[in-house]
């Protein structure tokens, strides 16, 4: 195939992903806008494959096979809950292919040829370096978040003294390294491969001393970066189409990480950097916690029986205790006695960008029950039960009030404001903030003292009883 | 006199013709030169367009579907594919060759397990009317 028609492969590929990526930003279309951007692929790489350099068709193949099976394995065998791990690890797949797709280029012959007649190329070599830097930051930074969020043992919380001191040195290494690269034909392989060592520890202490609630803003973050490294790449090889899918899904990586830091009311520069600022005068534990109410499944059913709207606020306590299927059944249940219920979803609930929506809609949950922060808190008057399940610091009514607390300002579910609010939670342990939450010890909360599921499943049992 | 003539014409002709092929040279060179210049920043115009393309089209994203557009967006950034296929594919010796294959399956893992997945999660985002 002429270099020309796969061009234009390239172009109609293009316009595929963008035409498919429109299509995922709404409910209807987009199952169709996945297929669309899973046809552009087949059509990028079938076009790529006839290329007259692409000698080993048979060796791809295999390598192509092995690679899809592995993939479509996990993608089907994943639990939902287990969703923010396998897109991380898929994240850290496609960096890591990246800085291999830019080593493989420093070994290749056009280069060496390239080397061999003297002529200056710093901008493919600039372009060689990013996308080995961006790359090998996106691979260990994904791998760690993956550890993290799967719980490995191995990976812990680890944040010690002039920790930003080093990762300073090491960007520092990293870019003066990929400068190397660029300056130093002769040598670029090695100083690649040591840019890609110091990077790879960049990424891992970047994202290792990044704590849970964090998580959303990371994931996001990582995935912008796999699209700007894949751009980069298209920079080394010259090729518009890596250049153009890549910054598509830079772009919307981006967005998706400012949605997230708004919604926690915090720079990126501080989730990246910073803990969470130290609160002034926080108050103790003992101090808020004067007025706990506890009470039981049966109670809470017979308050459930005489609502009329219901409201459900999960958190990632709900992923953990695996409830949304026993919520579904209560969602069931509640909506047959002719009670209303709505969930109530924050932006940053869960470990990744819209965690809660996938868990209640792998229970098949209607998503026009799924109501975003803002509709709730303009309805909160007509709610007559709010249900808390496994959330705290996005209904922390201290982000309304206390101006030193270290969640300050950030939006929040005013589900103190409901008629109601019962708090499912086994203690009264804090959440990521690290602060108490005077909404459980307010006139009109009570504490049910639960795992998520077994509360859940108790209520309903209370409810086809009574 | 016909013989100068002839071979004065003949000179001239020739240096005409030198003169013609060293001004193509001169002029293919040049804008080879420029091309290769003008070349990055038409790869860079293009990037850049693309990235506005990209904010515009996800910027009213609905967080119910935040999710699925990350492991679909994620799937696409497996695009790589393309260029470890052209590392990969090319006779470019045996270590480059063992850095593509790898980039292709790591690529390939992206691509159809990102794709998949996304698809499984969106078939589950259905109304019940």
């Amino acid at each position: 195939m002429s270099p020309d028609l796969i061009d234009l492969f390239y172009l109609l590929a293009a316009i595929l992903f963008i035409i498919g990526l429109k299509g995922l930003t709404k409910p209807r279309t987009a199952v169709k806008g996945n297929l669309l951007g899973s046809l552009a692929m087949l059509i990028a790489v079938v076009a790529t494959m006839l290329h007259q350099d692409v000698l080993s068709v048979g060796g791809l193949l295999i390598a192509m096979a092995v690679g899809s099976v592995v993939g479509v394995v996990l993608a089907l065998k994943i639990e939902m809950t287990a969703m923010p791990q396998l897109v991380a690890l898929f994240n850290g797949l496609g960096g890591g292919a990246s800085v291999l797709v830019a080593g493989a280029y420093l070994a290749g012959k056009e280069f060496s040829g390239k080397v061999a007649s003297g002529n200056s190329f710093a901008d493919v070599l600039t372009a060689t370096a990013a996308s080995g830097l961006i790359g090998a930051i996106t691979l260990s930074g994904s791998l760690v978040a993956f550890g993290k969020l799967q719980e490995l043992k191995f990976i812990k919380d680890i944040s010690f003294p002039g920790q930003k001191l080093l990762n300073l040195v090491l960007a520092l290494a990293s870019i003066g390294f990929g400068y190397l690269v660029a300056t130093q034909p002769q040598h670029a392989e090695l100083w690649f491969w040591l840019m890609t060592i110091t990077s790879t520890a960049l990424g891992i202490l970047l994202v290792i001393s990044i704590g849970g609630a964090d998580m959303p803003v990371v994931i996001a973050l990582l995935n912008s970066y796999s699209g700007l490294a894949a751009s980069a790449t298209g920079f080394v090889l010259n090729n518009n189409l890596l250049i153009i899918a890549g910054s598509l899904v830079g772009a919307s990586g981006l967005i998706l990480t400012r949605i997230m830091c708004d919604a926690m009311n915090r720079s990126l520069w501080a989730v990246l950097f910073g803990t969470m600022q130290g609160g002034g005068k926080a108050l103790s534990a003992d101090e808020v916690y004067t007025n706990v109410k506890s009470t039981s499944a049966d109670e809470v059913a017979m308050m459930l029986e005489v609502a009329q709207t219901v409201l459900i606020v999960p958190g990632y306590g709900m992923a953990v205790a695996q409830a949304q299927h026993a919520v579904r059944d209560l969602t069931n249940q509640l909506l047959g006695k002719d009670i209303n219920v709505l969930f109530g979803i924050h932006p940053v609930a869960g470990r990744m960008p819209g965690h809660m929506n996938v868990l209640l809609a792998e229970a098949d949950i209607d998503y026009d029950r799924l109501k975003e922060m803002d509709e709730v808190n303009s309805m909160m008057d007509q709610i007559d039960v709010a249900i808390i399940l496994g959330a705290n610091d996005v209904v922390n009514p201290l982000a309304r009030t206390d101006p030193d607390s270290p969640i300050a300002g950030m939006p929040i579910i005013d589900a103190d404001k409901a008629r109601t609010v019962i708090v499912i939670k086994r203690s009264l342990s804090p959440g990521f903030a690290g602060i108490a939450n005077p909404l459980f010890s307010a006139d009109n909360a009570l504490m049910l003292f639960a795992d998520g599921k077994q509360a859940i499943v108790d209520i309903n049992k209370a409810l086809q009883e009574g | 006199m016909m013989q100068l003539l002839n071979l004065a014409f003949q000179t001239e002709a020739t240096t005409l013709e030198n003169g013609v092929a060293q001004a193509t040279e001169l002029a293919s060179e040049a804008i080879q030169q420029s091309g290769g210049a003008s070349h990055l920043i038409l790869l860079l115009t293009v990037f850049v367009l693309a990235v506005f393309v990209g904010v515009e089209i996800i910027a009213k994203i609905p967080p119910t579907l935040h999710t699925p557009l990350m492991s679909g967006s994620n799937a696409i950034s497996g695009i790589t594919l393309v260029g470890a296929i052209l590392a990969a594919g090319g006779d470019n010796g045996t270590w480059a060759s063992i850095l593509g294959f790898s980039a292709v399956v790591f690529a390939s893992m992206n691509v159809v397990g990102g794709f998949v997945v996304t698809n499984r999660m969106l078939a589950m985002f259905k109304t019940r009317k």
